[in-house]
Order: C-alpha cells, then sequence, then structure tokens
C-alpha cells in the first residue's frame, strides 16, 4: 500500500496543448481521491499519467517514496478500471481477473484461490466459466473490479468506471465500489465527470478546469465553501442560483434585480471583506436547497432575508418539490454548471433571463404564475467576485 | 400491407426467390457441369446430345490425371501456397499491427505505397523477375514462387489486418501493459485472438491467389509445376483430354472448399462483443 503524490506535474502534448498544468494533489494511503470536472478539463489525462499510459512533461510523480515519472506501468503495483471496462473477450471471467497473476508466473492453484476469492467479493463466483459477451453491464463491470483487486496493488486507478452502466445500477455500483474501495483500503484515484458520484464516493475530492486543479477538499467543504464560481456552479444539482448584483453603502444591502435586501451585520461578521465591495457590483450565490417558502422553513432563521420571485414551473420529485422561479435580476451562467451538450438551451426562447431554482418542502402550497416569498438564512449567502470569479469570504 | 406472409405456393414461388435461383444456378451450373464431365468417359464429355447426367459412371478421367503426375502438381502447389501463406500471415500481422497501432512516421505513405504494389499488374515485372530468378538460381525451386508470392500477397494482407487492429479497443492494450504484458506478449495474447477473423480472411485470400496462380508459376516453374500449369500442360499437341482437365479441376477445388468451410466457422460475428460497452 503506498500514497499518490503529484507534485507541480504539467503535460504538454506534441502539439503545443497543455492538457495539465502544475498539477499538486497528495492521495493519502487508503484515502478516496475523486478527481472531477467538465470533459476535456484534464482529469483523465491526470489519471493516465499516474498510470504510466501517457508521458509526464513536467513535475514529479510519486507512488509510495518512490519516484515513478520513468517507470513503466506494470513496475508501478497499480491497477486501473476502464471506462469500457477492457475485458479480454476471448477469456472467461476467471481468466480474465487471473491474467495479471499469470503473467507474475504465480502458482495456478494461488491463481484459482485469488480469482475465487475476488469472485465470492464481487459475486461472481457463478460466472467465473462464461465468457464477457455473455454478462450483462453491471457483471462486467464487476469483472474489471475483480481484474484490479485481485492483484492486491498499491493504488487504484479507476477511469469513470460507472459512466456506461444505467442511472438504477449506477447507484448501486456507486456504493459497492466504495464499499470495496474501504475494505481494501487502498489509495484510489477516481476519475468522474459526474458530481453526484464525486459527493458521494470521495473522501476528498478535487475539482479541475482546463488543465488546473480548481479546488481540493472534502465534498461538503466544497459544497458549502466553494472557492470560485465554477467550483459554485459545477458542485450540486440543480446548481447553485447565481444573480448580478450591486451591494449598497456599507454593504449593507444588496440590489438583485428591483429587489433590495438588508444584509444583516452577522453576516459582515463572516464575510468582513464584503465591505469593501460597497458600492460595487458582486455575485451573488444561494443553493436551491437554502430557498424555503416563507413560513415552511424548518426552524426560525434569524435576521432572515426575503427574496421573491414568480413560480414558473414546479417539479414534484415526491421526497421535494422543484421550484423555477422568475425575477428581474440577471442571472449568472457559471461555466461549471453548464453541461456540454446544453450549450445555448438556457439562452432559448422558452427560458427567462433571471430565472432561479428552488428545492422546497414536498407539501408547499405554490400555484404557477403566483409570487413565491423565500425566507433566507443570510449566512447561507455566497459571494463572488465578478471580475475575478473568486469567492468573497474573509 | 406489403409485409403481409406469404401462403400456400407464394411462400416458394416469388420474385425474390426466383432471382435468389437464378443467380446460383447461373453460378452453380459451371460447377455441376465440371463435376459432372469429371466423371464421363472420354467419348461422353463432347457428346451431342449433350449428357446432362454421366451414364455410366466413370473415373477414367482421375486415373488419366494421376498417370500424368496430378498428385506430383499437388504436392507442388500445396507447399508453394502454404508457406506464402505462412509467411504472409506472419509478416502480415507485424506489419498491420504496427501500421494500426505503434506510433511511428510516415504510415500514410506506407500505407499508399502497400497499396500501389497490390494492384500492380504481375506481367510487368515478370521479365526483370525472371532475371532475377535465373541469377540466383531460383528458377524451378519453391521459394522461387514462394517469395515472390509472398511478396505479391503481403500488401493486402497488411491493409486487411491493419484495419482489424484499428477495431481493437485501445484500452485493452493499455489494460494488458498495466497488468504485466510486454508489447509481444499483448500482440499474441490479447490481441491476435480477437483478429483471427482478419487473420482467416487474409489467409484465404492468399491461398487462393497462390493456388491459382499461372503466369510465375508457367514462367519460373516449368520443372516443377503447380495445378494450373500441370492442368495446362495434360495431353499432346494431337490429344484434348477433357476427362482428365475436368477431374484435375474437381481436385483442385477441394482444397478451396475446405478453407472456405473452416473460414466461415472462424468469423464469427460478435467475437469482439462484450469486451467493451456495446
Amino acid at each position: 500500500m503506498a500514497s499518490i503524490s503529484i507534485e507541480k506535474v504539467t503535460k504538454i502534448y506534441p502539439n503545443g496543448f497543455e492538457a495539465i498544468h502544475e498539477l499538486d494533489l497528495d492521495v493519502a494511503d487508503g484515502e478516496f481521491m475523486v478527481l472531477v470536472g467538465p470533459s476535456g478539463c484534464g482529469k483523465t489525462t491526470a489519471l493516465r499519467m499516474v498510470a504510466g499510459l501517457e508521458d509526464i512533461t513536467g513535475g514529479t510523480l510519486r507512488i509510495g517514496d518512490r519516484i515513478v515519472n520513468d517507470v513503466s506501468s506494470k513496475d508501478r503495483d497499480i491497477a486501473m478500471v476502464f471506462q469500457n471496462y477492457a475485458l479480454y473477450p476471448h477469456m472467461t471471467v476467471a481468466e480474465n481477473i487471473g491474467f495479471a497473476l499469470k503473467l507474475r508466473k504465480i502458482p495456478k492453484a494461488e491463481i484459482k484461490k485469488k480469482v475465487e476469492d475476488a469472485a465470492a467479493i464481487l459475486g461472481l463466483t457463478e460466472w467465473l466459466d462464461r465468457k464477457p459477451g455473455q454478462l450483462s453491464g453491471g457483471q462486467r463491470q464487476r469483472v474489471a473490479m475483480g481484474r484490479a483487486i485481485v492483484r492486491e496493488p498499491s493504488v487504484f486507478l479507476m477511469d469513470e468506471p460507472l459512466s456506461n452502466l444505467d442511472a438504477k445500477l449506477r447507484v448501486q455500483m456507486r456504493a459497492e465500489v466504495a464499499r470495496i474501495q474501504r475494505r481494501l483500503n487502498v489509495a484510489t484515484l477516481y476519475v468522474t465527470h459526474d458530481q453526484v458520484e464525486a459527493m458521494t464516493m470521495g473522501d476528498r475530492v478535487a475539482v479541475m478546469r482546463a488543465g488546473l486543479l480548481q479546488q481540493c477538499d472534502k465534498p461538503q467543504v466544497l459544497y458549502d465553501h466553494p472557492v470560485n464560481l465554477f467550483v459554485a456552479g459545477f458542485m450540486g444539482s440543480p446548481a447553485m442560483n447565481l444573480f448580478d448584483a450591486t451591494l449598497g453603502e456599507g454593504a449593507a444591502t444588496a440590489l438583485v434585480g428591483s429587489q433590495k435586501l438588508e444584509l444583516p451585520s452577522s453576516l459582515h461578521a463572516i464575510r468582513p471583506a464584503l465591505k469593501s465591495y460597497a458600492n460595487r457590483p458582486v455575485i451573488i450565490g444561494i443553493r436551491p436547497e437554502d430557498l424555503p417558502v416563507a413560513g415552511d422553513e424548518p426552524a426560525a432563521i434569524d435576521e432572515a432575508v426575503y427574496f421573491e420571485g414568480d413560480v414558473e414551473l414546479v417539479e414534484a420529485l415526491g421526497s421535494e418539490l422543484l421550484v423555477h422561479f422568475t425575477t428581474d435580476a440577471h442571472r449568472v451562467e457559471a461555466e461549471g454548471a453548464k453541461d456540454a451538450d446544453s450549450e445555448g438551451l438556457s439562452a432559448g426562447a422558452l427560458t427567462k433571463g433571471g430565472e432561479g431554482v428552488a428545492r422546497v418542502e414536498p407539501r408547499s402550497q405554490l400555484v404557477v404564475g403566483r409570487r413565491v416569498r423565500f425566507r433566507i438564512d443570510p449566512a447561507r449567502f455566497h459571494f463572488f467576485d465578478p471580475a475575478s470569479g473568486l469567492s468573497i469570504t474573509s | 400491407m406489403r409485409n403481409r406472409a406469404r401462403h400456400g405456393w407464394r411462400r416458394w414461388i416469388n420474385g425474390p426467390y426466383i432471382g435468389a435461383a437464378l443467380i446460383a444456378l447461373f453460378i452453380l451450373l459451371p460447377m455441376y457441369w465440371m463435376l459432372a464431365s469429371s466423371f464421363k468417359s472420354q467419348s461422353n464429355v463432347g457428346a451431342y446430345p449433350p449428357q446432362y447426367f454421366p451414364v455410366p459412371i466413370s473415373t477414367s478421367g482421375y486415373h488419366a490425371a494421376f498417370a500424368d503426375g496430378f498428385g506430383g502438381f499437388v504436392v507442388n502447389s500445396l507447399v508453394v501456397a502454404c508457406c506464402s501463406t505462412a509467411l504472409v500471415l506472419f509478416l502480415g500481422v507485424f506489419a498491420g499491427y504496427a501500421l494500426g497501432r505503434l506510433p511511428m512516421r510516415g504510415k500514410y505513405p506506407i500505407m499508399v505505397s502497400l497499396l500501389m504494389i497490390s494492384v500492380f499488374p504481375e506481367i510487368a515485372v515478370i521479365a526483370p523477375l525472371y532475371l532475377v530468378m535465373r541469377d540466383i538460381g531460383w528458377l524451378n525451386s519453391y521459394q522461387g514462387l514462394i517469395f515472390p508470392y509472398t511478396a505479391f500477397n503481403l500488401p493486402f494482407a497488411v491493409w486487411i489486418l491493419r484495419n482489424y487492429f484499428l477495431g481493437i479497443s485501445m484500452s485493452m492494450e493499455e489494460s494488458a501493459r498495466i497488468d504485466g504484458a510486454g508489447p509481444l506478449r499483448t500482440l499474441v495474447t490479447v490481441v491476435l485472438p480477437q483478429v483471427t477473423p482478419g487473420v482467416f480472411t487474409a489467409g484465404v485470400f492468399t491461398f487462393t491467389a497462390c493456388w491459382t496462380e499461372f503466369l510465375m508459376a508457367l514462367s519460373f516453374d516449368f520443372g516443377k509445376k503447380t495445378i494450373p500449369v500441370g492442368i495446362a500442360s495434360f495431353g499432346s499437341q494431337f490429344t484434348v483430354p477433357y476427362g482428365a482437365y475436368f477431374a484435375a479441376s474437381v481436385i483442385a477445388v477441394v482444397p478451396i472448399a475446405i478453407l472456405v468451410l473452416v473460414f466461415r466457422k472462424a468469423v464469427v460475428s460478435g467475437l469482439t462483443s462484450g469486451a467493451v460497452k456495446g
């Protein structure tokens, strides 16, 4: 078992494209680190560099105490699960799982035992004689996991291993993978573009964007204290509501569209830097679940701030309602909140400028077209500098 | 309405079936005629009106063919075709893998040159090649045919195999690499089993081409005749032994027929299914 230490690692392709810029990341022994970001952010490249499948242009990569920049994949003592599983179609499940052991010339009886143990952990015992083509997607995924765990590597690398499964199975396997990782207690680097996977599975989550590490922390910290607009928009679904606002004299008020929000002094105590933004534009952010309908909020809020919108659409999810509302404020599109495929969607004729989303109690009485009043705990507000996109914190 | 099920005689006698039957007849009739004629006596082969079924069945054509040394021609053809095919596949697998997978410069010019060579007419090179063969003393030898056949058939095999290699998921090779397999091991144990359809396709094409080649065999190996040259040399100035021609042709078709049957079995589509998501 070992840790992974990535120090100022850079990847520049022969055509001059810089995929990774001075990435610093440490994965402690036994830790589950999730690398998350939109497609093209360099997360898979980073993983492949750790795996030894891509050359490292600059920086130092350590596995354990050993610098492995120039060590070949097979000598790094790693195991990797690929997005498409990469099972060998002409071998049985048992042969697939035992392939790496066979290459290491481990005695047959021992291979058999290890394969059977791994299969037992993964519930594959009755499929050992089948070929991958005869298995379902979830079973193939488990074979890929089996191939990785049977080697007892120092480091696990996983490249979007759940992305080919259907939604329900993905939820099951998410827990399964996390459980296996805890049980084996091996440093794991897990790449995904799905922020839900990142939040639920990782001990820590590293958010990447355009080859740069944005923030690396525990999931809840990332969610509650995003360092910039990108992380704020990327983590959480539905994404954080972000509106242009202007702070008033002494930052005591915020003008969001035509609504003037009174910002209590308690907020300035938490975010003293806010004062320096007096009479200046900021971007104000609020998570959908921090927008309870006035009167429905679970606990009384001291110095609550009220915010209003017109109900445009209500999506009932059973356990909660997603309320799409409109205001006259200008909505800010954070890069991280957008899916590449949804490009231009929010600029469509059906979407109004100041639209926001609130996640409210399932039994809230809301009528489409009526005005709704949200009662907000001011401590839940996020503020960002419109020029740099950085969070205005201390 | 057009898709309604056909009943009664319409089920069997309809446009598509009649069309298919006609095409099959067009292809199979000469084959049948060859087979039937091989079992006719010499006098019945050219009989008028033609004899549709060989009565009485005679094996004189076969006796005549083997009396004329046909057995030796079969051996020559087998040696030359098998060796050439083996060489083509051996070299083609490595060349195809390198051109399909490995990072190397000048892949495109190489592929284009190979394509050009594969469509080059034999007749254009037969004279210089003859001189080369004569000078190195390879006339009337097996290697005098094996090497030219290999050279002429390799480009096509490389193209076929390269395309099959391209179809294999890269992550499978990477996975093998992480598992600890070297390049050769990866090729042999992971990649090659998945391109067997391609290997068989290239093999059957090469074997058939070598088996039926006439011009080079006639020019370089007039002493060690292969089947096509041997059949052409049956008879004499005054006799045309049709029975022997047909009998020899029937025997010559047998290995090809066997190969095609094996080939059909080998190309089980979906061999790669299940390896990656799909």
